[in-house]
């Protein structure tokens, strides 16, 4: 089938298979590799996107239900320079082997969209669904805190 | 070759499913982890994600009208939802994480029919209604009898789920939602209950009790309800309570928890939630 | 300068950004990709295989033992393990059949139309099962393995002993789940050669394995690193496997071959953390001072040997936590059980062996009426104490600092009376844990001087100094750890300084990324390159200007010698180049002075130093459900110097939850050796909710033959979690769990034994 989507404000239209994961699409047909298979089952979070600026899995959409929508992945995170929280991982060293990292991203990003101040708790909350084998969450939930009060300041 | 039909309309997807024999999928937060698990899919699909007329709440007198489509995350923010269904919104803060809440539907929840379903027992222990509609016409059933055994419910091949009717949470009615699951979040629940009492003078004017996880569908506690109906609330009777819920529960051994533990849990959260009056 | 600052990692941007690549995210044009054909059974015979004629089998290559040129092997110690089995299965998921495609789909579908016929064998499952030969798996008594460490005579000791104390405990399988699952591309070029591309902790270990399946030489081997998604041991040796099978398939089909694991069948065939039965028979006086201590372990290894000689020495070194015992008598064995070959996982036989005698030191202090604390305080190991294997503890012994630092900063006494005294309404309680350890660093013994690691600096014609090592990257700071070290060394700035890519063909053989060696050892190895290539660069200046060396200064990024403006680094080293060529030199391991061990009687020194930790976990457990919620987490670790102290740090949280996660949640369920819960749905990690914040404290005893002082971090911190928080649980609820997970379940049931 055909699908028109716009992925990192560029726009798309493909032939695919209509149930087709969205992840696959992205990593397949489009060449955007930074968003990572970790689980194929919505646990681990590696996969999240943006669809219409909220967060989801991308192995568990298939790409018919993407018709018209306006995808964000962690390409799109930044331009030609870092956005905020990216450099708060960077400098916070939140960032080990990096596989969860995308994800991870994409889903503080969503807690900032809609709290630019959120408490460790509900930063925890926001994340509770990005799994993490390398660095026991606190240098991630200390860069998300650091990138917020930094929005505010 | 698979066929997916993406309908914008209840009209369209009447269409199909009178005509054809189709796989309904909204969310795919169920669906497509079985699909990448390996299970076939199936030659035609009815994709009913975009059907809007389901994702509306609104109140319809002593119920809460709810469209199948909604998502969690609309339930947790709707203040309807927060006002007079709060069990709702805590069964549905914990389902997955803020990915799946944003994705996963109550009524892909109920359809789905897992016994582990977390929004299940809210809406046994409400006494739920549901709207089921077809090309020949809608009809409402309730939720308690929408099961007819492990994943297997009344909903005809050419049905859709439409609507939702919860009552809604009285003033004087107390209600909780526990579930106890394998961690914090993305767990599936090992056991999972709703109950809600009118109790008055240390009296119990009625109960509903429901669990999930404890046999091969949700569950009304229906014996263990009636003993405590009209009693009065002793340390005794909580011990009964207690023994008479775990009694009732017909949980199994399987890969997340033992049937034992089951029982234990299930009688310490009944005696849980009566020591809270 | 930049040794001791939390320099920002050298490949964060990429990682931040997603522009890293990791072994999926590669594409050749004319790739294909590879399935595994696995085992049903546990233990059986192959009759027959069959192929269906529903699939049109001319569109796909497919191989088998019989592809192998030279050796089918998976070469580790013993090369009892078979790359493809050739008749006999000895485990859940054996690879039989590998598949070749075009696609990932048609790859798939042709998977599902072979079909194995077997003779089923009785199929050993357990530890008693295979000590009691249920079926001989590996020779007569399927025992892979065994040391004895003996020291006194525990026989008298416990005859003078005042009190005997006894504990049996069990440790289950643990499955590292990096979140990448395992993955190789091979290129079999038509020259014979091949090169090898993917997710891997040793690089060399692939090299040599790949020599030995197919017959070649150093040189027609190359194996490339990509970017590693997590290892924790799990891709030490494993790799191997992966690699073997895509180059059979490469050298078949004529194309590069990716395989890239789906995670349920990654966590079915991949190796685990050995299970272990510990057994331990302390004899003390009254007030707690350690005479005699006995400790029978026995570790599962699995249907193949692959490491578990090694798992096996390093538990049984461990056996006794960092103590002074005089009467020491330890027994160790791993034996072979037809479930998938157990592995390295982070701890590598400490974790088990900690459990078994941080509990049994929990044991004592409650059969003994005396405070944990009191307890370890009285028998630590300080500064010119001797360990159980006899070897003396000349430097580096951060014990009493670890203690005290955690202690002081939990408030631990304190906390223990507060809950002692408490009685919440909502039916929860508290309690508090507290686990005290120690991990030798680098490999036992003689290891290190068998692998002699090597590793080279060179200049390049930019002027940057380029590291040559095949230590790898994995998330936990190598390629900036190696860079800090050596432009502190040179007295430049970091950014000068670039680490070369993880390519055999470029680099020497440093060792494996494993053993928490490789700041230790190889950051050491590197620090020696590096002042070898000052050395270097000052002679060669000194030959061209007519001075002596030692008037050659390389300092705060310039250089200077006698009569000259200084230049900077940069300058001198493009030049260096330009006049000489390529400046490079190398440095090989050599064990600091003093070191003996006795490989035969397995005593002296087990590692040139220890490592020292202290744990004090919180826990808050609710009465109803047995749920347990870690409250509270303070770790102190004493490694020695923190190269990079936020580095060190993300290391010990990382460790530390995946400790806690081995107490409290991750089980491996089995079913007729068959793993049931082989995906994330249901084995069960910790979530960022599901962790408490933590309070990481650095303490730094210098190893003066560390690099800077740096002695081993990367395995320390999963050593103790588990044992604290199973003791916080026994102290909130009086439930003494001797096997983990501390699962609600097991509570319950240590709840409703103590009642009875």
């Amino acid at each position: 089938m055909s699908v028109k989507l716009s992925v990192n404000n560029k726009d798309y239209e493909l032939q695919v298979a209509p149930m087709k994961r969205l992840l696959d699409v992205l990593r397949e047909d489009i060449g955007l590799t930074g968003t990572k298979e970790g689980c194929g089952e919505g646990e681990c979070g590696a996969c999240s996107v943006f669809i219409d600026s909220v967060v989801v899995n991308s192995c568990l959409v298939p790409v018919c239900q993407t018709n018209g929508t306006k995808i964000t992945t962690v390409e799109g995170l930044s331009n030609n320079e870092l956005s905020k929280l990216q450099q708060s991982f960077l400098d916070y060293n939140a960032a080990q082997c990096g596989i969860c990292i995308p994800g991870m991203l994409i889903a503080a990003q969503a807690l900032l969209d809609i709290n630019p101040s959120p408490s460790r708790g509900e930063i925890r909350e926001a994340i509770a669904g990005n799994l993490c084998r390398c660095t026991g969450y606190m240098k991630i939930v200390d860069a998300i805190e650091a990138a917020a009060i930094g929005d505010r300041g | 070759m698979v066929t997916v039909h993406s309908v914008q309309e209840l009209s369209q997807a009447y269409k199909i499913l009178s005509q054809e024999s189709v796989k309904v999928i909204a969310g795919g937060t169920d669906l497509m982890v079985l699909y990448t698990g390996g299970l076939s899919l199936p030659n035609n699909i009815l994709d009913i994600w975009q059907l809007n007329e389901l994702r509306s709440i609104s109140e319809e007198q002593n119920y809460l009208k709810i469209g199948a489509l909604c998502t969690y995350t609309e339930l947790i923010n709707d203040k309807k939802v927060k006002e007079f269904a709060p069990s709702l919104v805590s069964a549905s803060r914990t389902i997955g994480a803020v990915q799946i809440q944003n994705r996963g539907t109550l009524g892909g929840n109920i359809v789905n029919g897992s016994p582990a379903g977390d929004s299940l027992p809210v809406l046994a222990a409400f006494d739920a209604e549901l709207e089921l509609g077809s090309a020949r016409g809608t009809r409402r059933v309730a939720f308690n009898e929408f099961y007819t055994g492990y994943r297997q419910t009344v909903l005809a091949s050419d049905e859709l789920l439409l609507n939702i009717f919860l009552p809604k949470q009285q003033e004087k009615e107390k209600s909780d939602f526990y579930k106890v699951g394998t961690r914090a979040a993305q767990a599936i629940s090992k056991v999972v209950m709703a109950v809600r009492a009118t109790v008055n003078d240390n009296k119990i004017e009625s109960i509903a009790i429901s669990l999930g996880s404890v046999a091969p569908t949700v569950i009304r506690a229906r014996v263990t309800e009636q003993m405590l109906t009209g009693a009065e609330i002793t340390l005794e009777l909580i011990e009964q309570a207690k023994t008479a819920l775990s009694q009732e529960v017909k949980p199994i051994d399987d890969i997340r928890s033992t049937e034992h533990y089951r029982r234990v849990v299930t009688g310490n959260l009944i005696a849980k939630f009566l020591r809270g009056f | 300068m930049s040794v001791g600052k939390s320099v920002t990692r050298t490949e964060g941007r990429d990682k931040v950004t997603g522009a890293a690549k990791y072994i999926d995210d590669y594409n050749y044009p004319d790739m294909w990709y590879g399935k595994t054909v696995r085992s049903e059974i546990a233990h059986g015979r192959i009759t027959s295989i069959n192929f269906s004629d529903k699939f049109d089998w001319s569109k796909v290559i497919v191989v088998d033992y019989k592809d192998i040129p030279v050796r089918n092997i998976v070469a580790m110690i013993f090369d009892d393990q078979p790359l493809l089995v050739e008749s006999v299965v000895k485990h859940v998921g054996e690879p039989i059949i590998l598949i070749a495609a075009p696609s990932k789909e048609l790859a798939e579908q042709a998977s599902h139309n072979v079909e194995i016929v077997y003779e089923k064998l009785p199929a050993v499952l357990s530890i008693e099962e295979s000590l009691a030969v249920k079926a001989k798996i590996f020779g007569d008594d399927n025992i892979f393995k065994h040391y004895t460490i003996t020291r006194g005579s525990v026989e008298d000791a416990f005859q003078s002993a005042e009190v005997i104390v006894e504990g049996s405990y069990f440790v289950g399988h643990q499955e590292q789940l990096y979140i990448e699952t395992n993955g190789i591309i091979a290129t079999y070029e038509k020259d014979g050669s091949l090169i090898i591309q993917g997710s891997m902790q040793c690089p060399y270990y692939v090299h040599r394995a790949m020599k030995e399946v197919f017959g070649l030489s150093d040189e027609q081997v190359v194996v490339i690193q990509t970017v590693t998604g997590g290892g924790f041991g799990g891709k030490e040796d494993f790799p191997s496997v992966v690699a073997g099978h895509a180059a059979l398939l490469a050298r078949k089909c004529g194309h590069p071959v990716k395989i890239v694991y789906e995670r349920g069948e990654d966590f079915a065939a991949s190796t685990k953390r050995h299970p272990a039965l510990i057994r331990h028979r302390t004899g003390l006086t009254r007030d707690g001072q350690l005479l005699a201590a006995e400790v029978d372990i026995i570790f599962d290894g699995g249907a193949y040997c692959t490491l578990s000689p090694v798992v096996l020495s390093r538990g049984v070194i461990h056996a006794i936590g960092p103590y002074k015992c005089p009467n020491v008598k330890i027994n160790g064995s791993v034996v072979a059980t037809n479930t998938p070959p157990n592995g390295a996982f982070r701890g590598f036989g400490v974790p088990q062996a900690c459990f078994g005698g941080e509990m049994q030191m929990e044991n004592i202090a409650k059969t003994l009426g005396i405070s944990p604390v009191e307890l370890r305080r009285k028998n630590m190991l300080k500064e010119g104490d001797i360990t159980a294997t006899g070897q003396q503890l000349l430097y580096s012994v951060g014990t009493q600092e670890v203690l005290d630092a955690v202690l002081e900063r939990s408030d631990y006494l304190s906390r223990v009376e507060q809950y002692k005294q408490e009685n919440l309404l909502d039916n929860k309680r508290r309690g508090i844990g507290l686990s005290f350890f120690y991990h030798g660093g680098g490999f036992t013994g003689s290891g290190e001087e068998k692998i002699k690691g090597k590793a080279a600096v060179e200049l390049d014609p930019h002027g940057q100094v380029r590291i040559l090592t095949a230590s790898t990257e994995i998330g936990q700071g190598t390629k900036t750890i190696f860079r800090q070290i050596v432009a502190e060394e040179l007295g430049i700035s970091m950014d000068l300084v670039v680490f070369g890519e993880t390519d055999t063909s470029k680099v020497p053989d440093s060792g494996p990324t494993v053993a928490s060696r490789t700041t230790m050892v190889v950051g050491r190895v590197v620090q020696m390159a590096t002042a070898n290539l000052k050395q270097e660069i000052t002679k060669l200046i000194a030959q061209k200007v007519g001075c002596e060396a030692s008037q050659v200064e390389i300092k705060n990024g310039q250089v200077s010698w006698p009569n000259s403006e200084a230049i900077s680094f940069t300058q001198a080293a493009i030049d260096c180049v330009k006049e000489n060529g390529a400046v490079k030199t190398l440095a090989q391991y050599s064990s600091p002075p003093g070191i003996k061990w006795d490989e035969i009687n397995y005593t002296g020194d087990a590692y040139p130093v220890f490592s020292y930790g202290a744990d004090v976990v919180e826990v808050e457990v609710d009465m109803d459900t047995y749920e347990v919620k870690i409250t509270k987490v303070i770790t102190a670790s004493d490694i020695g110097k923190a190269i990079n102290p936020a580095m060190a740090e993300g290391q010990i949280e990382g460790g530390m939850v995946q400790a806690l996660g081995y107490g409290l949640c991750e089980e491996v369920v089995w079913k007729d050796g068959k793993i049931l819960n082989n995906r994330f749905t249901n084995y069960i990690i910790p979530t960022a909710l599901d962790i408490p914040e933590m309070e990481t404290i650095l303490v730094e005893k210098p190893y003066p033959y560390g690099p800077y002082g740096a002695k081993g971090l990367g395995e320390l911190p999963m050593d103790g979690g588990a044992p604290a928080l199973v003791a916080a649980i026994a102290n909130a609820t009086g439930a003494f769990v001797t096997e983990i997970p501390a699962t609600p379940e097991r509570i319950l049931s240590a709840l409703e034994a103590k009642q009875l």
